[in-house]
């Protein structure tokens, strides 16, 4: 701590900055009392009384992915992995999030679900639900706190802020925009977000690239860095682990991080997933994860080309500890290039991003709280006010335990990573269970808690193995394929072999729920057709987005 | 419960546009970075590499906010509808 607190990355701030900080701030609390008038059902607080147009929570769904944790780790990603790191976004996102749009949101939309739990308790049982509830919830508070904690650490190191304002003040802004505001709050500021943080990272950008030459004199000076000429290439390096930086053949790529990894995240994930369930239709929901797609092509220009830059023009960066970590990659880059002006707009679009991790987490948490573990299982059949109330407690305690998760954090080194890592161990299982039950009628409710529970010992097992150093990986990277892999495997066997044993649900319980069970929303044609107006189509706009994909390899092969 | 969502009239609808607020602050941030931006010392240009940073990006914000400000303006939200007529 001490050798943050006496900081060289401590940024010269002036009024002006502040005053762009602070303007930031109060239009925040402002959309959280404007949207309070719109709350008059749990519903509206839960999921924006399913109102939203489709470019709003499409940006929202992007948004609320763009935690400060992961633009930092991005460029960071960058300054180490070089251009591999573009694998996490046209590999590791934008095929899950066409997905997600084009076959997964006609069942979560169309059956009505208020949360990706509920729906697995209405495809499987109440054990499969409560597993999946608690697990998440559990999963999102304590993020919560780990987001909260690394925006305390940040903050002390840029503006010499001691760690507990930090914490006290970025927890009570979240708590009030969303404890006030619901759901619409959190998506309406995400939406704000989102060009907050760009308008903050697209200047690193310029700056930076004019500093070193434009993008052939970046390419120059990597190859002559240490990483070198490996780092400008995405696939042609990657017939065996260990030939290119990342230590990942091209098939741990596609399957693991491509596949399992990524799918498990985007698909099933609720806090994403939400901000589609509370779009105005169900075109609108499928169009939700494919209009962020758009978005999530491009802004590797400003997490992994800064990370790029960083590398090649400060000097000592990838230490251990101190200033020059490859995680304070950006930071550097705003000490070293930004004026003041748009460095208060940096500096405010890094906090945006931090809030709009956290706040993703916390409405995230409040709704699956209020309806999948206090209404079903505590307090059956009361008032819609009274779940209104309770979510706005679970709202408030939620953020204090991601207060007491950041304090705790604070106290032990790696904490954060091993949380993340531990909870990142329960989505490679959900996605197998979910793909399985949406289009295997027989898989029996059993069946789908088991697959879960099995699914997710699988992928600890192997983690654990890790960590002990029984099984040894190139790196924790690969570690995570090989664990999300073996989830995924384990979860459809099992999934198979407990179908064999236990009776499957009535087909009348499964309508909306199972491909090809009747139901209004979840028949191929429905999947296919989608809407006549092109822009309008997902499957035509998922398929854009995908080539898209694809086509922008072409120039970093 | 599901029934209930679609019954009542839909809250958010009524709410205020969020093209609004994206509009009005950047609008305000884009006038005080250009502004300052066409106050730069010569050190803060040379900090950022020659790059009249704060001009341009300022240019850019208030460009932005008043294309928020435009299409609300040429778009306006519908008023809210009350009716059950959700889907099917």
């Amino acid at each position: 701590m001490e050798v943050l607190a006496a900081s060289g990355l401590r940024l010269d701030l002036d009024i002006f900055d502040y005053l762009i900080l602070v303007l930031y701030f109060g239009t925040v609390l402002g959309v959280g009392f404007a949207a309070r008038r719109a709350i008059r059902t749990s519903a509206d607080f839960f999921l924006s009384g399913r109102a939203m147009p489709a470019w709003v929570t499409g940006l929202a769904f992007v948004s609320a992915n763009l935690g400060a944790l992961e633009i930092l780790g991005m460029a960071a990603n960058g300054a180490q992995y070089g251009l591999m790191t573009l694998h996490y976004y046209w590999v590791g996102a934008v095929p899950a999030m066409v997905f997600l749009g084009i076959v997964m949101m006609p069942f979560y939309y169309g059956s009505k679900v208020h949360s990706v739990p509920e729906f697995l308790r209405r495809r499987f049982n109440n054990s499969a639900h409560l597993f999946n509830a608690i697990s998440f919830a559990v999963a999102q508070v304590l993020i919560a706190g780990v987001n909260l904690f690394a925006l305390a650490l940040i903050l002390q190191a840029l503006l010499g802020w001691p760690l507990w304002v930090s914490i006290g003040l970025g927890a009570a802004i979240v708590l009030i925009y969303i404890g006030v505001g619901g759901l619409s709050s959190a998506i309406y500021n995400e939406v704000l977000q989102f060009f907050v943080i760009l308008a903050g990272l697209i200047p690193i950008t310029i700056v930076g690239l004019v500093k070193v030459g434009g993008v052939d004199g970046l390419m120059d000076k990597v190859r002559q860095s240490p990483l070198g000429d490996a780092a400008l290439h995405t696939w042609s390096n990657t017939g065996s682990s260990d030939a290119n930086p990342l230590g990942a053949n091209w098939i741990g790529i596609i399957f693991g991080l491509g596949f399992v990894l990524s799918f498990g995240y985007w698909t099933t994930n609720f806090a994403e997933v939400q901000r589609a369930l509370s779009a105005k239709d169900m075109n609108a929901a499928r169009r939700t994860p494919i209009i962020g797609a758009f978005p999530k092509l491009l802004i590797p220009v400003v997490t992994v080309v800064p990370g790029l830059i960083a590398l090649v023009t400060v000097k000592g960066l990838g230490a251990e500890s101190g200033d020059l970590t490859y995680n304070n990659a950006i930071p550097l880059l705003m000490r070293d290039l930004l004026p003041n002006g748009v460095l208060g707009v940096a500096v405010t679009g890094l906090l945006a991003s931090f809030m709009a991790g956290m706040a993703a987490n916390v409405s995230g948490f409040n709704t699956v709280f209020t309806y999948d573990i206090w209404q079903p299982y505590i307090r059956k059949g009361r008032s819609d006010e009274y779940y209104l109330r309770v979510g706005r407690w679970a709202t408030f305690g939620g953020v204090v335990i991601g207060i007491g998760t950041a304090f705790i954090a604070a106290g032990y080194d790696n904490i954060m990573n091993y949380i993340q890592a531990l909870f990142s161990l329960f989505n490679a299982p959900l996605f197998a269970t979910f793909i399985v039950g949406m289009f295997w009628k027989r898989m029996s409710a059993w069946a789908g808690f088991w697959s879960l529970l099995l699914g997710f010992l699988a992928s600890l097992a192997l983690y654990l193995a890790h960590l002990g150093d029984v099984i040894k990986f190139n790196s924790d990277l690969e570690e995570s394929f090989w664990g999300a892999g073996a989830a995924f495997v384990v979860a459809v066997i099992v999934a198979i072999i407990v179908t064999m044993f236990t009776p499957s649900k009535p087909e009348s319980e499964l309508r909306g729920l199972v491909y090809g069970l009747g139901g209004p929303s979840t028949g191929a044609d429905v999947i296919i057709s989608g809407e006549k107006v092109w822009w309008r189509n997902p499957v035509l706009l998922g398929t854009v987005a995908v080539v898209l994909a694809v086509v922008l390899y072409i120039p970093v092969w | 419960m599901a029934e209930d969502d679609q019954k009542r009239v839909s809250a958010a609808a009524r709410l205020f546009d969020v093209r609004r607020v994206i509009g009005g602050l950047f609008v305000v941030y884009g006038v005080i970075v250009t502004l300052l931006g066409i106050f730069d010392s010569p050190e803060e240009i040379d900090k950022a590499e020659g790059v009249r940073i704060n001009l341009w990006m300022g240019l850019a914000m208030l460009a932005l906010g008043l294309f928020f400000l435009l299409w609300l303006r040429l778009n306006p939200p519908k008023p809210p509808q009350i009716d059950e007529s959700e889907e099917q």
